[in-house]
């Protein structure tokens, strides 16, 4: 089985990595690196679970090849913390109860993230649509909303706070 | 002397009778007596059986008391989801 | 010491409050680990090749060539598997829905699996079993099933609760539950309704498909890791079925990725110990999300006749319920479940509901979340809402009026303690949500449901370190929060903080037998042990402090985390901290711990009322639900964003059941839609914010009142739902779910209807 070198970056670390070019990025990440953060709950990108950013894109892993990452920025849950700092996105889905069963928090949290890095203050209908590709069936979306609209009412908070202290 | 009702396809096992009239003073008690009465039910039982005394629905708990007078339900055991 | 069940309003300090879930950063993370993410060196992939077709002798399996192939280690058949059941039905009709035995009896069912060192390599080797089948005649409708003249799915079944007869029939079971005289009741009426009903197959539609990683050795020693909502029943079940010793067989929850009742059931966990038995190597055995739908745990779909006659005062004299459920190829009690349920809302003097089980050739049908009750519901609110416009009163006030209470004895059977239909109904009568005023082409619909809930055989470990936190180990896992809420009462008990508990989910070799996580009974029952395990570990405490005062236990009391040595001439002794005490415990006789093994029943019965508003638009017949609220009697919320998370998911789930989701058979027996892209549940755009009000009328038989929440909820949306786009679209929707195609045709025909009157 002739296979395909890869060199990425994975959550800011160079990875190398032999992969067969019919594998999937969702199986390289969780059979060849150990990242298991990103799910498959369907493995025809209905689902969203195995959201990850490439090159700052949300992408179904399922739906990419391992070996289309070659040069490029992976970005998986397990790269959302800062070192023992959760982002604000992860506290803010803890501290509203906005998971359940969790399999589908780490495909949110990327969708979400993605989210607010382009759109930093959504409303509720633009947060409803931007997340409307990832499936959750324990919650009912209610809380995951709530979550995301009020971390990105902190975030904006804060960015008034540094600017303020800047002038 | 309670009586005791029987549910849905419980009755086959006791040639059909809605009721039957049994003294016992635990489930165990009960369920003994019932199939020393009825040999069939003991196929019922072994399928899985709840009992409801005065409305408490009790599926594992053979040693529960049975008050005189109670209300008993025989009731085949029911799972979730 | 005897530890009394009996609800006794204790005042709370933590239990009802919301902290954050111990399990919580572990799931924003990435790092917990569900049913695919473990993995064991050597593992092999396991692959599991199923039947195309929906009925089929099965007359040769040819595995040779798959076994020749490089990289394969094992293959089995039906052969492999040799029947253990020694006479036991239930267990063999599970064997032979995991691996076909001469005959394959849906889409979906499996033939022959094989294990092979790669994903790759196990699919190729399927590609190289060649299976000779003689297709037979199928039937996948649960009416044409009934009908005399239908296929005939399992030979051997004869209809029990019906008249005795050798005749093979699709008929398993009828089951009747009622009380009265439904005739005199009906003669009594001034008015009635008659109504039949459709609904379609549904599945849970949990994220996480079935997975686990399973290992038998030569020495008949193995080990599963598995999502499942029961460690305990599978290690029992696939021991059982493998001729292997329960003590043997090491079974661990994974986390699980939802279950909603599909967990509750061995699917293809067998195989992978069959498999790995085989090849003497680990097997990471993955159902793919097409594999899921169609040979995992369906609901029934149904068809449903319903009568119900009142006075013109608006009070029933009698109803009735004919209710014919589907339990795919496998005899099961579901439509035992809709008869029991039907009426369980009122209090009726006349009342009968029978319930038909019929086999078809579809997958076996599993418990999704307060089993085959929103049918029922769906069948009965719907003809109650169209009753109360029949006699011009407010759809609240009649059930209002007919609703059951202490005392009402149930459809069931049993009479009912304190309950919660009346309060759940005043609360939405009292809703605002009832009085808001409705756009253009809005309609508001309201609905109840009934579901039992369970207890069950439990254990609670619990043990003191000696800085004074604690270790806490439950056998009911953790489907949604449960942790968190178990975390609560143990601290709550013990007088400690809530981050000085932690509590683990046991795997079968740690504690004794529990039963599987169903039935709305996580809380219900764990809760009940580690209040039982912590009073235990109480006892001990006190012992502990007693022999550092050198006083008698008994003078001893706990009070807030403190033992207190009781009376004035103990005033001069301090109180000991539970960790002053857990400190000294290596020298006052060992590790100190608490637990419980106990039955936990008794659980109490629970109510819920929906109020829904949708808008349906008249041109496509889509719908869009604009607001909905969910009022349930959970006895006790013990961590309530939890609470109002199953409601909302509950909901959630009932919504895309009544409006989208539908398993589609072609004629040929196949499932056209095994995909989320074609099954379509609801997505974050589809809904609005799920508003909850909890009630709290406390179950008599549990220390803090609970009840169980899980499934409940489920129970009123179908109805809610379809008395709300009744009202939106003007016509009476029958079937379930009400799709865009369906609604428009119903408004279309209606409008034809109406044409037709006003030209004759």
């Amino acid at each position: 089985m002739a296979g395909v070198h890869v060199s990425t970056t994975v959550n800011g670390d160079d990875v190398e990595f032999v992969c067969p070019g019919s594998e999937s990025l969702l199986d390289v990440l969780r059979n060849r690196l150990g990242l298991t953060g990103a799910k498959e709950g369907c493995g025809t990108g209905d689902c969203g679970a195995c959201s990850v950013t490439v090159d700052g894109q949300l992408v179904c892993a399922c739906l990419m090849l391992g070996a289309e990452v070659e040069g490029r920025q992976v970005q998986t849950v397990e790269g959302m913390a800062q070192g023992d700092q959760l982002h604000p996105l992860q506290r803010q889905f803890i501290e509203n109860a906005a998971l359940q069963c969790g399999i589908c928090t780490p495909g949110f949290l990327m969708a979400a993230k993605a989210l607010l890095d382009r759109n930093p203050d959504p409303t509720e209908t633009e947060i409803r649509y931007a997340l409307a590709g990832n499936l959750c069936r324990c919650t009912g979306y209610d809380k995951i909303v709530r979550a995301v609209s009020a971390t990105a009412k902190e975030l904006s908070q804060e960015a008034t706070t540094k600017g303020s202290k800047k002038r | 002397m309670l009586e005791v009702q029987l549910s849905g396809t419980l009755r086959d096992a006791a040639n059909g009778a809605a009721s039957i009239n049994i003294e016992a003073a635990t489930i165990r008690e009960l369920l003994r007596k019932v199939v020393e009465q009825y040999p069939r039910m003991a196929e019922k039982l072994e399928a899985g059986i709840a009992v409801s005394i005065d409305g408490n629905i009790f599926r594992d708990n053979w040693g529960e008391a049975i008050p005189a007078q109670a209300e008993i339900f025989l009731l085949p055991r029911i799972p979730g989801g | 010491m005897t530890l009394d069940t009996q609800f006794t309003d204790q005042k709370f300090k933590l239990v009802g409050s919301r902290p954050d879930r111990p399990d919580g950063v572990d799931k924003v993370t990435g790092r917990a680990r569900y049913g695919a993410d473990a993995s064991a060196p050597g593992q092999l992939v396991g692959a599991i090749l199923r039947s195309p077709h929906a009925h089929a002798k099965i007359k040769k399996i040819d595995t040779s060539k798959a076994e020749k192939l490089k990289g394969v280690k094992a293959v089995i058949t039906s052969a492999d598997l040799p029947d253990l059941t020694n006479g036991n039905r239930g267990n063999y009709d599970i064997l032979e829905n995991c691996m076909a035995r001469g005959r394959a009896l849906y889409d979906g069912h499996a033939v022959a699996a094989v294990a092979a060192i790669d994903a790759e390599t196990a699919r190729r080797a399927l590609s190289l079993i060649s299976v000779d089948y003689k297709v037979l005649p199928h039937v996948t409708d649960v009416d044409a099933a009934m009908r005399s003249n239908a296929p005939i799915v399992q030979p051997h079944v004869r209809t029990a609760g019906g008249e005795p007869s050798d005749k093979p029939t699709n008929i398993a079971q009828i089951s009747t539950f009622g009380h009265g005289d439904v005739e005199a009741g009906f003669a009594k009426a001034d008015k009635i309704v008659e109504k039949s009903y459709k609904t379609e197959q549904t599945h849970q539609g949990y994220i996480e498909p079935h997975a686990c990683l399973a290992t038998v050795g030569p020495d008949g020693q193995g080990e599963l890791w598995v999502t499942t909502q029961g460690h305990y029943t599978f290690r029992n079940l696939c021991a059982s079925l493998l001729g292997m010793d329960i003590a043997k067989l090491k079974v661990t929850s994974s986390e699980i990725g939802g279950g909603f009742g599909g967990k509750t059931h061995v699917w293809m966990e067998p195989l992978a110990l069959a498999l790995s038995r085989k090849a003497n190597r680990p097997v990471k055995l993955v159902m793919s999300r097409e594999d899921v739908f169609r040979a995992s745990g369906p609901t029934s779909s149904t068809s449903m006749d319903i009568k119900i006659g009142c006075t013109n005062d608006g009070r029933i004299t009698a109803a009735t319920a004919t209710l014919r459920y589907q339990d795919g190829a496998f005899p099961g009690i579901w439509g035992m479940l809709g008869a029991m349920t039907a009426f369980a809302c009122y209090d009726l003097e006349n009342v009968q509901s029978v319930g038909y089980d019929v086999l078809v050739n579809r997958p076996k049908v599993a418990a999704y979340r307060a089993p085959s009750a929103p049918m029922a519901a769906f069948g009965v609110e719907s003809t109650i809402d169209l009753l109360a416009a029949e006699l011009n009163m407010d759809a609240v006030e009649f059930r209002l009026l007919n609703a059951a209470k202490e005392g009402t004895k149930a459809s069931y059977g049993p009479t009912y303690g304190p309950i919660g239909i009346g309060p759940t109904l005043e609360a939405v009568k009292n809703h605002p949500h009832m009085h808001a005023p409705l756009g253009k082409n809005q309609g508001r619909g309201m609905a109840c449901g009934f579901w039992f809930n369970f207890g069950g055989q439990t254990c609670t470990d619990l043990n003191i370190g000696v800085d004074g936190t604690v270790n806490m180990t439950v056998g009911t896992v953790d489907v949604g929060g449960a942790r968190a809420s178990l975390s609560l009462i143990a601290a709550e008990e013990l007088g400690i903080p809530y981050e000085h508990v932690k509590c683990n989910i046991g795997d079968t070799a740690s504690l004794g037998h529990n039963d599987t996580t169903e039935g709305s009974r996580g809380t219900f029952s764990s809760g009940m042990a580690t209040i039982f395990a912590a009073r235990n570990a109480i006892e001990e405490l006190k012992s502990r402090a007693a022999k550092t005062w050198d006083i008698d236990p008994e003078e001893v009391d706990w009070v807030d985390g403190e033992a207190v040595a009781k009376g004035v001439e103990h005033s001069n002794l301090g109180p000991l901290s539970l960790a002053q005490i857990a400190k000294a415990s290596p020298n006052t006789g060992g590790p100190i711990a608490g637990h419980s093994e106990t039955v936990a029943d008794g659980a109490g019965v629970s109510f819920a009322s929906h109020i829904c508003d949708v808008e349906v638009d008249p041109e496509t017949g889509s719908t869009r639900v604009v607001r909905y609220t969910v009022v349930q009697d959970a006895g006790k919320a013990i961590h309530p964003d939890y609470v109002e998370g199953q409601f909302q998911g509950g909901a959630a789930q009932g919504i895309g059941w009544a409006l989208n989701e539908e398993y589609i058979y072609g004629e040929d027996g196949r499932l056209q839609n095994p995909g989320f892209l074609d099954y379509r549940i609801p997505v974050c755009s589809d809904l609005p914010f799920i508003d909850t009000e909890i009630l709290e009328i406390p179950n008599p038989n549990h220390p803090y009142g609970i009840r169980g929440v899980g499934e409940t909820s489920i129970v009123p949306p179908l109805a809610a739902i379809a008395n709300a786009v009744s009202n939106a679209a003007g016509v009476r929707m029958d079937h379930i779910p009400m799709s865009p195609p369906r609604i428009r045709k119903a408004i279309k025909a209606e409008a034809a209807m109406h044409q037709e009157v006003s030209a004759g």
